[in-house]
């Protein structure tokens, strides 16, 4: 394991969430959710763990990303904070 | 502070997962848009995956494939040298069950925008109240 | 509220930044976690079930119970999410259809509608842009790809990394491009609601079929070292070819269990138009 690249991700990580809960139009929270599960995804190949990357890629990058722009696209874009 | 500093530097790991789950924690109690809470409750739930999985990081730890050779002879495998699988596997099921908790948590958020027309829940609340 | 949250959330914190201080340091190979039962499962799985892959061989033989009940959890999603949503009077509304030759556009209102086997009308969603070229052939080139792909990520679990969850989850996603490139009306007729509610049962099925099998052949529950009775091949690759078994059994069920998540929220539970 590389330590700057892990503490460097990680940092990323946490700007994603604290953006993906912050931003005001649901649309970019699903978005900033999508590079946050990708995010997620290289940690877990850095700390060896190939399955679980494996699994977040296609299930948290990818799938949920879908479900979740469909449901904005069926509820609304509008939120208050 | 030198105390504060060694910690620190071995462990700032899961001081930055435990920031992680603060964030989503918050999340899912101020927010006030349902689809926020969701994203606060999966930001939640992968902190705590990644806290499971660092602790079976072992360092100088390869991946948990087994090498062998094909139809070859025994040979001892020595168990340092791998990361440890059982974290994986526990929460490798547990990624999957979250995206469909996930699917029928956002058709919860439909059905309820098909009745009062908001995600809002203040709104929702004195919505239910009127009616 | 949001103040009272904050304090919530820095007490909680606190309590759990204070409680690093008993772990064990980052990576250490000699941690309580790492020493109990992991090293069995490293040293024996290759010998015991011939899966080099220790993940796949502690997901579906070790800890078999364990993943059958998640699948059973994944079924009981898609089967909430069917409930939850799934409408079948059709509503009252207006149709949109174009007129392929020349590319007007017609508005139907009240009960009249074109059927569906015209060749010269189609019918468009109430928000239709029109078809992207290079989108629509690429993601019809893609599919096969994906699909295969999906296939040998189940099959070639054993040996790399991946398995019936990962398989299903891209298998599935190949249907879902087909449903976001064109409309949901093409999905669901490669791949209809029908097929969809049995495949999602049928994995589970397989699943605690190929269990309940060995149980028949009189060994435990799930212990696959019984199908060597009817295989022909030793009791060690039996557990391998078990594995696989459920594996499949476990892509099938996530397939049609994504699937079905999808049609239903971006429909929601029409099944007409889509995202």
């Amino acid at each position: 394991m590389i330590w700057q690249l892990d503490l460097a991700i990680l940092t990323l990580v946490i700007v994603c969430a604290i953006a993906a809960i912050s931003v005001k139009d649901l649309l970019g929270t699903a978005i900033l959710f999508g590079a946050y599960s990708f995010m997620m995804c290289l940690l877990w190949s850095i700390m060896a763990a190939v399955d679980v990357a494996f699994t977040e890629a296609s299930v948290g990058a990818g799938v949920s990303t879908v479900f979740f722009v469909a449901a904005v696209f069926r509820t609304t874009r509008r939120t208050k904070d | 502070m030198d105390f504060l500093l060694t910690h620190l530097v071995a462990k700032y790991n899961f001081w930055l997962y435990i920031i992680l789950m603060m964030i989503g924690l918050y999340a899912m109690i101020a927010k006030n848009n349902l689809i926020k809470k969701l994203v606060g409750m999966n930001i939640f739930q992968t902190a705590i995956i990644l806290f499971y999985v660092s602790i079976g990081s072992k360092r100088g730890g390869t991946i948990p494939i087994v090498e062998h050779i094909a139809g070859g002879g025994e040979h001892a495998i020595n168990p340092t040298r791998y990361v440890n699988p059982l974290p994986h596997v526990l929460m490798l099921t547990a990624i999957v069950v979250s995206v469909s908790t996930f699917g029928v948590a956002l058709a919860l958020a439909i059905k309820i925008y098909q009745r009062y027309k908001t995600l809002e829940e203040d709104e929702l609340l004195t919505r239910i109240r009127e009616s | 509220m949001k103040r009272l949250a904050l304090l919530i959330v820095i007490l909680s914190g606190g309590l759990l930044l204070y409680a690093t201080k008993d772990f064990p340091s980052w990576g250490d190979p000699n941690s309580p976690a790492s020493t109990h039962v992991s090293p069995r499962y490293l040293e024996k799985s290759l010998e015991e079930t011939a899966v080099p892959n220790v993940v796949t061989a502690v997901l579906a033989d070790y800890r078999g119970y364990d993943t059958m009940f998640e699948t059973t959890v994944i079924f009981c999603a898609g089967v909430a999410c069917f409930m939850l949503l799934r409408k079948f009077e059709p509503e009252e509304r207006d149709l949109y259809y174009r007129h392929i030759p020349t590319g007007l556009t017609l508005h139907i209102k009240g009960e009249k509608q074109i059927p569906s086997t015209s060749k010269e009308f189609e019918k468009i969603d109430a928000i239709w842009t029109p078809y992207d070229f290079i989108i629509n052939t690429v993601s019809r080139f893609l599919v096969p790809f994906i699909q295969l792909f999906a296939l040998y990520v189940i099959a070639h679990g054993h040996h790399s990394p991946g398995g019936g969850f990962q398989g299903g989850v891209i298998l599935g996603a190949s249907i879902i491009v087909l449903a976001v490139a064109f409309n949901l009306r093409t999905a669901v007729r490669r791949f209809g609601e029908k097929i969809d509610g049995i495949m999602s049962a049928l994995g589970v099925f397989i699943y605690a079929g190929v269990g309940a099998f060995c149980a028949i052949l009189g060994a435990e529950f799930l212990n696959y070292r019984a199908l060597a009775k009817i295989l022909p091949v030793g009791k060690v690759m039996a557990r391998s070819h078990g594995i696989l078994a459920v594996e499949i059994g476990v892509g099938i069920a996530v397939m049609a269990v994504m699937i079905c998540i999808y049609n239903n929220v971006a429909s929601e539970g029409k099944f007409d138009e889509g995202l």
